[in-house]
């Protein structure tokens, strides 16, 4: 086992990369002159994954337990809780988790190593009991309730079920009040078991630390056998229409909001995923970006207002491009993305515009490489998916005007558009 | 890193910070304005009229084309409130020359836009623009009512508004939402005239280019900023306690499945000569994060919530404490809340929960060092309160608060808002059907 240096020279960065004998893989960011710490354990397990193989059975979990397994790691054998030790160093800890990523982390400036064998040891460390468990309960539900008074977390499923089927990442990754019933302590250490092995996990340091210093700790603490973790088993394929193209629900909201969705077929992994990541998100500045002609034109109109943007997605095995924002006729801004869409897939974008996207897109980066936690995020999510995220900035550069375009000439066709709107239900 | 203050023309202050730290440096321009009903919501849209179009860049394609020129360099109107201080202006963030094609420098272009934007707006007859307005108007009030779609902060501005019902704090940082109606073109050019001739202004600045530079890049695009008698008196009247004996109560009824509790709280005496260090230290100890009294046992003992933690206003002596229940827990949530106050107040509070409020302070304060922006509020809020010391002063200040400080402190404290977000129908909405 080495520890391999990658030097990225424009932009003053160098990461070491190492991958131990039990398969963790662990990416080190040194930074000289920051009192700032940041270290992320992240385990290739969200709340997607719910359908798997285990000891050669097929096991179906309640939706929530991914969700579920994070709010009780932190419990330890000692009587101790992880986040408050943490805490008590001054650290600043936290965990999430996504459709395909449990992650868990801290940002400190005192007693880093501390910390960090303390975030290795309690993800590593599962102890849940029946009454542990039970006493979650009542504080997941109120999260999951807090989320339906939420909009913007209403829309965004709404959205997701016109678009898929049956692919788990239509369910809320916490689950319901209703599903996490029937999570016991066994389902939690069946979970971890299955899923948190060093080989299915990836560690994250940036600061000023030294490079060999992490690997040694990590070696230290986490233990375990190499092997791999199940696959997850997602259903049938999904297709590239979606399921309904329309859906309308009431809230208080004090204007409609509105996410207008598509799938695409994701690239499996390694470098064509990053370069198809990197294509859709230059396609998608250019086409409803804040210097496009489409969001200026409708942002003068009254259409659009400041409440606005896009993204595009990449969750387990799915694609997906989302555009939404405030409008008081959700409609007309899906009319006008049609006709955009054909626009652009019939004339291309211009020339000098996608120079000019491509010099903002260098800024954005620079600016998103200042975020400790956006870049080691977006490292352990790249050690699952088979690239080093910052070759971003290099490969960033070659995406060419004609990429972009067939991205959105394949991929963002009219029939394959689905729009989620919320309205307060009052008649103006 | 080397920090610098000097005054660039009359009233026109900058805090210069050199860091070498960053990829991307940043600049902010902040017109200070005292906080008031009849010009808050004027001043609030100013930044955003201004940002549709310039002299030279008549509308926001222009702008938005050059700043990708500038390699993808954002100016946002931001728009603030410390206490019963508004200020208005931009935030500039532009990437470091060392990391461009041809190693140059954005510094000079992106001052000059916001002088720019700041000085030479796209005006007819002298007016502003009144496309720009009406449209900007619209979205302003658009953001105004916007709170509402999340339940969380609009419980905390409801409360608010009822507890600080007699004084100006009660205005939003955006204004009223009749006052912004209310806005035409040839009053808010009035009005801009006006703050640009009488603001006092605060820029920042944090980033590798020479100071003089800086200050040279300043003046030329300020060179033309028209000056009067600049207006310093402006404050924030910080009241002491509470106004009734009893804490008032207020509540609003709407389509919800959660409950939200806020409680408003006066720092009361220790805003006397507030020590600002052991405020934060105090707030640590009993409701933010995740050692804190509220967190270990409103949420962790009790399960009563799925987040209950305070904040602090140290600027207008407030201290807000907001959860999110069910509805049938809210007695239980408010006398716990006060229990945990009492607590702290008689000293109830463990050597470990001191020490981690005051590592998690210290902390946080060491890692403002790291980030652009969190320097840039923190230098701005320091300059408002009349002081000059950093975050890194400020982090050993913390450290050597003593658990009495904190009690004292406590003691201090008087609630004088109650406020819950419950279910059901809205009695005035229902009357006002008849």
């Amino acid at each position: 086992m080495s520890t391999v240096k990658t030097e990225y020279k424009k932009i003053d960065e160098c990461i070491y990369s190492s991958v131990l004998l039990n398969g963790l893989k662990v990416t080190v960011i040194p930074k000289k002159d920051f009192n700032s710490f940041y270290a992320v354990l992240a385990v290739d397990y969200g709340g997607a994954k719910r359908k798997f193989k285990l000891d050669g059975k097929t096991v179906t979990t309640p939706a929530g337990v991914a969700h579920y397994l994070e709010h009780k790691m932190f419990d330890m054998p000692d009587g101790d809780n992880a986040l408050t030790t943490l805490t008590n160093n001054g650290a600043d800890p936290n965990a999430f988790t996504s459709g395909d990523m449990t992650a868990y982390y801290f940002q400190c400036t005192e007693k880093f190593e501390e910390n960090l064998r303390l975030l290795l040891r309690f993800v590593t460390t599962p102890y849940f009991t029946e009454e542990t468990v039970d006493k979650e309960r009542g504080i997941i539900a109120q999260e999951i309730l807090m989320g339906e008074d939420n909009p913007g977390i209403a829309i965004y499923y709404n959205l997701l079920r016109l678009l898929y089927d049956h692919h788990p990442v239509r369910d809320r990754v916490a689950g319901t009040v209703k599903s996490i019933e029937k999570i016991t302590a066994q389902t939690l250490y069946d979970c971890h078991r299955a899923f948190y092995r060093p080989a299915n996990m990836a560690l994250c340091v940036e600061g000023n630390v030294d490079v060999d210093e992490i690997v040694r700790i990590a070696e230290e603490e986490v233990h375990g056998e190499r092997g791999s973790a199940p696959e997850a088993n997602y259903g049938k394929d999904e297709g590239v229409l979606p399921v309904k193209t329309y859906k309308k629900a009431v809230m208080p909201v004090s204007a409609p909001q509105f996410l207008i969705g598509s799938k695409f077929i994701p690239e499996p992994s390694g470098i064509p995923l990053l370069r198809q990541d990197l294509v859709s998100s230059l396609a998608m500045r250019l086409l409803v970006g804040q210097s496009s002609p489409f969001y200026t034109r409708l942002y003068k109109s009254g259409l659009l207002n400041r409440d606005f943007d896009y993204e595009v997605d990449f969750t387990a095995q799915t694609g997906t491009v989302i555009i939404g924002g405030e409008s008081c006729d959700p409609e007309k801004v899906l009319e006008e993305y049609k006709a955009e869409l054909e626009r652009v897939s019939r004339e291309g974008f211009d020339e000098k515009s996608f120079e000019l996207a491509k010099r903002a897109s260098l800024g954005a980066r620079l600016r998103g490489l200042e975020d400790f936690e956006n870049v080691c995020i977006a490292v352990v999510s790249g050690a699952f998916d088979g690239y080093k995220a910052l070759d971003s900035m290099e490969l960033s550069t070659q995406i060419t005007k004609e990429e972009c375009e067939a991205f959105v000439r394949e991929n963002l066709t009219a029939d394959r558009l689905a729009i989620s709107v919320i309205d307060s239900g009052d008649k103006k | 890193m080397e920090i610098y203050r000097t005054e660039i023309t009359d009233g026109v202050s900058l805090t210069y910070l050199r860091s070498y730290k960053f990829k991307t440096a940043c600049m902010s321009v902040s017109l200070l304005t005292q906080l008031s009903r009849e010009t808050a919501a004027m001043n609030a849209l100013i930044p955003f009229v201004l940002r549709r179009g310039t002299m030279r860049y008549p509308d926001m394609d222009a702008i938005s084309a050059k700043l990708d020129e500038l390699y993808g360099t954002a100016i946002e109107p931001i728009v603030r409130r410390f206490g019963e201080i508004q200020t208005v202006g931009f935030y500039a963030s532009f990437p470091e020359g060392d990391f461009l094609p041809g190693y140059k420098s954005v510094l000079n272009e992106t001052a000059e836009l916001m002088g720019q934007l700041l000085l030479a707006p796209n005006t007819k007859g002298g007016l502003l623009l009144p496309e720009y307005v009406d449209s900007e108007r619209e979205k302003m009030l658009d953001a105004i009512r916007s709170v509402v779609n999340d339940k969380r902060s609009y419980a905390v501005k409801r409360c608010l508004e009822e507890m600080c019902c007699y004084e100006d704090f009660a205005v939003g940082r955006y204004g009223g939402e009749d006052e912004c109606d209310n806005i035409r073109y040839k009053t808010l050019t009035r009005q801009y005239r006006e703050i640009l001739k009488t603001s006092p202004i605060e820029i920042f600045y944090c980033g590798r280019d020479h100071r003089e530079d800086v200050v040279q890049a300043l003046k030329d695009a300020f060179f033309s900023l028209p000056r009067g008698e600049i207006n310093y008196d402006i404050g924030t009247d910080v009241r002491m306690n509470a106004v009734e004996d009893t804490p008032r109560y207020a509540e609003d009824r709407m389509n919800v499945t959660q409950g939200k509790l806020v409680m408003g709280f006066r720092l009361g005496q220790s805003m006397e000569e507030p020590d600002f260090a052991a405020l934060n230290v105090f707030n640590c100890v009993f409701g933010s994060g995740s050692s804190s009294k509220l967190f270990m046992n409103v949420r962790e003992k009790l399960s009563l919530c799925y987040y209950a933690s305070s904040a602090l206003n140290t600027h207008k002596g407030l201290l807000i404490v907001s959860s999110g229940i069910d509805f049938d827990k809210f007695d239980q949530t408010r006398d716990e809340i006060f229990k945990q106050l009492e607590e702290v107040k008689n000293g109830n509070f463990t050597e470990d929960e001191f020490a981690s409020a005051k590592a998690g302070v210290v902390s946080e304060l060491r890692s403002y060092m790291d980030v652009p922006s969190a320097l840039e509020s923190f230098y701005l809020a320091q300059t408002l309160r009349g002081l000059d010391y950093g975050p890194m002063e400020m982090a050993e200040m913390a450290d050597e608060v003593t658990r009495e400080q904190v009690q004292a402190i406590a003691g201090c404290v008087e609630c004088d808002m109650i406020y819950f977000l419950r279910n059901g129908e809205d009695e005035d909405d229902v009357d006002s059907e008849d």
